[in-house]
């Protein structure tokens, strides 16, 4: 390789190095969680309502209207997450003056879309089968994958919420009873404290 | 006709450019660490640059803390263009 094209190709690949998809907001991650613990007190009333959540029980959630219930509760959490997300990412971006859509972000969504499409599928095919005792860890192994995946394209500390997320969903998987309230932990309550770690370290 | 700039003859002032031209704005900690090179160095190409009009110079504040961002500027911005169509036509004839 000559000199000329030595130089074009380390500048092709310093650009892409060092575009971090930093746009996204600490308070994304907040109303996440606040989502996601209004989601699952809900789907406490419905499932386990008058009996305690800590109780260690099977799962019976034979009841076609709950599972039903369960599942829009599950998908207006997500896309109202997203919602959210894209909302204060644009704001934030205002602020900044970064385009929004870069080649960090794409990378950054592309990097989550394979685990999440995957786990999506999966959890489908364990809905349609009735194994409902594995979807609560299944879906918290494959969104801390999917994080984890995609951290290199953003700031790194989401690596850990997505390491965090997968330590939850293996420890459920052995005690599938405690699904709600592992569910709970790693979608409420992790999002809540990864969300104000980042708007203290980066927004504030 | 496009020909190579002497400002980016230097490989790191090019490099502090492909950056600048890949990302709206960024600190002075963030090429030390994607770069890989002492303060000093750094610092000298960027005054380099700054004395070129080839990029701006941001001074803030994060809490207390001081933060110095560098932007390429439109001169900036069209020397390195004109850098690349350069480096590319010289690719070409040599083929």
């Amino acid at each position: 390789m000559n000199t000329a094209e030595k130089d074009l190709a380390q500048i092709k690949a310093l650009m892409e190095r060092s575009t971090r998809f930093i746009s996204l907001s600490g308070l994304s991650g907040v109303f996440a969680g606040l989502y996601a613990l209004i989601g699952a007190s809900l789907a406490y009333y419905w499932v386990y309502y008058p009996n305690s959540p800590f109780g260690y029980r099977q799962v019976y959630i034979n009841n076609t209207v709950v599972l039903q219930k369960l599942l829009i509760t599950a998908a207006v959490i997500f896309i109202l997450s997203i919602a959210t997300g894209l909302y204060f990412t644009w704001r934030k971006n205002r602020r900044t003056r970064g385009k929004l859509w870069n080649y960090a972000s794409k990378r950054f969504l592309a990097g989550l879309a394979l685990p999440l499409a995957t786990g999506g599928v999966f959890i489908f095919a364990l809905v349609l089968r009735d194994n409902l005792l594995m979807v609560a860890s299944t879906s918290l192994i494959f969104y801390g994958l999917a994080l984890v995946n995609a951290a290199q394209y953003t700031l790194g500390d989401i690596k850990y919420l997505g390491i965090c997320e997968i330590v939850l969903g293996l420890v459920s998987a052995f005690i599938p009873g405690y699904g709600l309230i592992f569910w709970a932990l790693g979608f409420g309550v992790l999002h809540i404290v990864y969300g104000v770690v980042m708007y203290l370290k980066y927004d504030g | 006709m496009a020909k190579l700039h002497k400002a980016f003859e230097n490989t790191l002032r090019l490099q502090i450019m492909s950056v600048l031209i890949a990302n709206p704005q960024y600190d002075f900690n963030a090429f030390k660490d994607v770069l890989e090179v002492t303060d000093g160095n750094l610092a000298s190409h960027l005054r380099n640059l700054e004395k070129n009009n080839f990029i701006e110079v941001i001074k803030s504040f994060k809490g207390r803390k001081p933060l110095t961002q560098y932007r390429a500027s439109p001169k900036g911005k069209a020397a390195f263009e004109e850098h690349l169509r350069a480096l590319e036509k010289i690719i070409k004839m040599q083929q």
